[in-house]
């Protein structure tokens, strides 16, 4: 992968001119290489990974296995492009294995995704089943631990 | 401890140790540890964690009980796997069986090395700036130090010329640390070419450190080990605490022909007995899959060093580009000051810890070195910092 797709993946915020001297390229090369990403649309937004347990939001987060049936042209692309919509749908992947796809849907309160689940999610054309699993707690998302990380333990000064 | 006319204890110390100072470093640690929000370019190790499978096996190897002695040489399923390791990526073969000592740390393995092979008054050969072990451990060894001076202008590579003018009858042994700390310099294949003919001819004896192989930028390392007609008169150091951030393990090795390894052993064996069981398999993890972790770690040090480079050229710093290891060397010696008298005034007055460069030799005066095993973000605001000194020093 591109070193600059490395560094924005790991800091999205990382100042261009900072990229630009990792690189050994000039900050414009770095400007133009990010606008032609983002047009070409390999880099797909920006966001802040949030420890959403440290805000004490109320939300739910489940993740859903479903079984659909393929449809005979397109497979599964439609449906899961259909499900995908739903504003709920945080995250829409397809898999190998027992179920088909996996959904992370977030909700207000549990009730809020049980509704989402019995009253839309069942009811798609082609959805066979559906599996919920709800989430406790965040341990590590896209990469990051959610706990501070420990003090460096390096001696200061070291030969 | 001083008693009716007897000596006192200092004046009963071994002279090879009483007359050694202690590391630069060490007292540059002293002044830095009693200080807060410093930011420290000056951490000779890796940033970045132990991998977590080796971690992971370290645990493992406790559980299953590896918690006893092992070989004086090391595990045989870890010498078998260090010489597959060194086979492949630096093409040169060694027996398990009795060629190759696991050892702890380089450190101890340099140590055995010059104590295996010197009488009292045989010469070393050695480049500085350099480790600041070279000089003390070939005293240790009842040895006489001979260094050769490297040059910013050379990028500090070792020329055949250098070596030239100080060697005599009574040199032994030739020393070299390429990836170099303190100054990242590497040396090129013609560069090796150069030395290990020099080496031969004179008949000297090779001991060479390449505790930083896996971490160039720009090209791939070659061992003098590897050159023709090298390897009966060369001992190769390595060890994991470099390009597997794993320090603390003290784990390395060496490998040589086996009536040197022999000899090294036999100290070792009276002295450590073994290197530790747990290292020694965690040692074995990290070879078991040695190469996507230290890919990650390799770009990024070049990113770090590239950003490092580039800001001191903006501030008007010389510095030669180091192709390896994590240190960057930029001449300060246009500011005025001795190597040390800046690394504390920048210290005392930016909290940015430097190494200065005389630590390492005292051809290292007007240079101080820079660690990039921090964060870049720690790197940057460093640069900000050492801005903000330089402007005030005019």
């Amino acid at each position: 992968m591109d070193e600059l797709l490395i560094i924005l993946q790991k800091n999205a915020c990382a100042a261009h001119a900072d990229i630009a001297k990792q690189l050994d390229l000039s900050l414009e090369e770095v400007e133009r290489k990010i606008a032609d990403y983002e047009q070409r649309g390999v880099i797909r937004g920006y966001q802040a990974v949030l420890n959403e347990d440290a805000l004490n939001l109320d939300t739910v987060t489940a993740v859903i296995e479903v079984k659909v049936t393929p449809e005979r042209s397109g497979g599964f692309n439609r449906i899961a492009d259909r499900l995908s919509r739903f504003p709920e749908v945080r995250s829409a992947y397809l898999m190998s294995g027992a179920y088909d796809l996996l959904l992370f849907v977030e909700g207000r309160n549990l009730r809020a995704v049980a509704a989402f689940v019995s009253e839309k999610l069942s009811t798609v054309d082609g959805v066979i089943s559906t599996s919920t699993h709800f989430m406790l707690k965040t341990y590590k998302r896209l990469g990051v631990l959610m706990e501070p990380s420990h003090e460096d333990e390096r001696l200061t000064i070291s030969p | 401890m001083k008693t009716n006319g007897s000596p006192s204890l200092h004046d009963r110390l071994a002279l090879s140790v009483r007359d050694i100072p202690r590391s630069g470093i060490r007292d540059f640690f002293d002044i830095v540890s009693t200080m807060r929000d410093v930011i420290s370019l000056g951490i000779g190790e890796p940033d970045f964690d132990t991998p977590w499978h080796v971690r992971e096996s370290t645990v493992f190897a406790i559980e299953r009980g590896a918690t006893h002695y092992t070989s004086n040489l090391g595990y045989l399923e870890l010498r078998q796997a260090l010489a597959g390791y060194v086979h492949k990526k630096f093409g040169v073969g060694y027996n398990p069986a009795t060629e190759v000592l696991v050892t702890v740390g380089v450190s101890e393995a340099l140590d055995l090395a010059l104590r295996a092979i010197l009488n009292p008054g045989d010469e070393v050969l050695y480049h500085e700036p350099c480790y600041v072990s070279y000089r003390p451990v070939i005293l240790f060894a009842h040895g006489v130090p001979r260094a050769v001076e490297t040059r910013a202008s050379d990028g500090f590579r070792l020329t055949r010329a250098m070596l030239e003018a100080q060697v005599t009858e009574r040199t032994k042994v030739l020393m070299l640390n390429f990836p170099n700390n303190p100054t990242g310099a590497v040396m090129h294949r013609k560069d090796l070419e150069e030395i290990a003919a020099f080496a031969r001819e004179r008949d000297l004896l090779v001991i060479t450190d390449e505790i930083y192989a896996e971490l160039t930028y720009d090209n791939a390392h070659v061992s003098i080990a590897s050159l023709p007609e090298m390897r009966p008169r060369t001992l190769f150091l390595h060890g994991f605490s470099k390009a597997w951030a794993m320090t603390g393990y003290r784990l390395g090795y060496a490998c040589g022909p086996a009536e040197w390894i022999d000899a090294m052993m036999k100290i070792h064996q009276y002295t450590m007995l073994c290197a530790s069981s747990l290292g020694q398999k965690a040692a074995i993890e990290a070879l078991a899959r040695p190469d996507g972790d230290i890919g990650a770690m390799v770009d990024e040090y070049r990113r770090r060093r590239n950003f490092l480079v580039a800001s001191f050229q903006e501030l008007g710093i010389e510095c030669s580009r180091p192709a390896g290891a994590f240190y960057a060397f930029p001449n300060i010696a246009k500011f005025g000051l001795t190597a040390k008298a800046f690394a504390l005034k920048l210290l005392e007055e930016e909290r940015v810890a430097v190494v200065p460069g005389t630590a390492f030799g005292a051809c290292g005066e007007g240079f101080v070195r820079c660690a990039y095993a921090t964060n870049l973000e720690q790197i940057k605001e460093a640069m900000q910092r050492l801005q903000r000194f330089l402007k005030r020093l005019g």
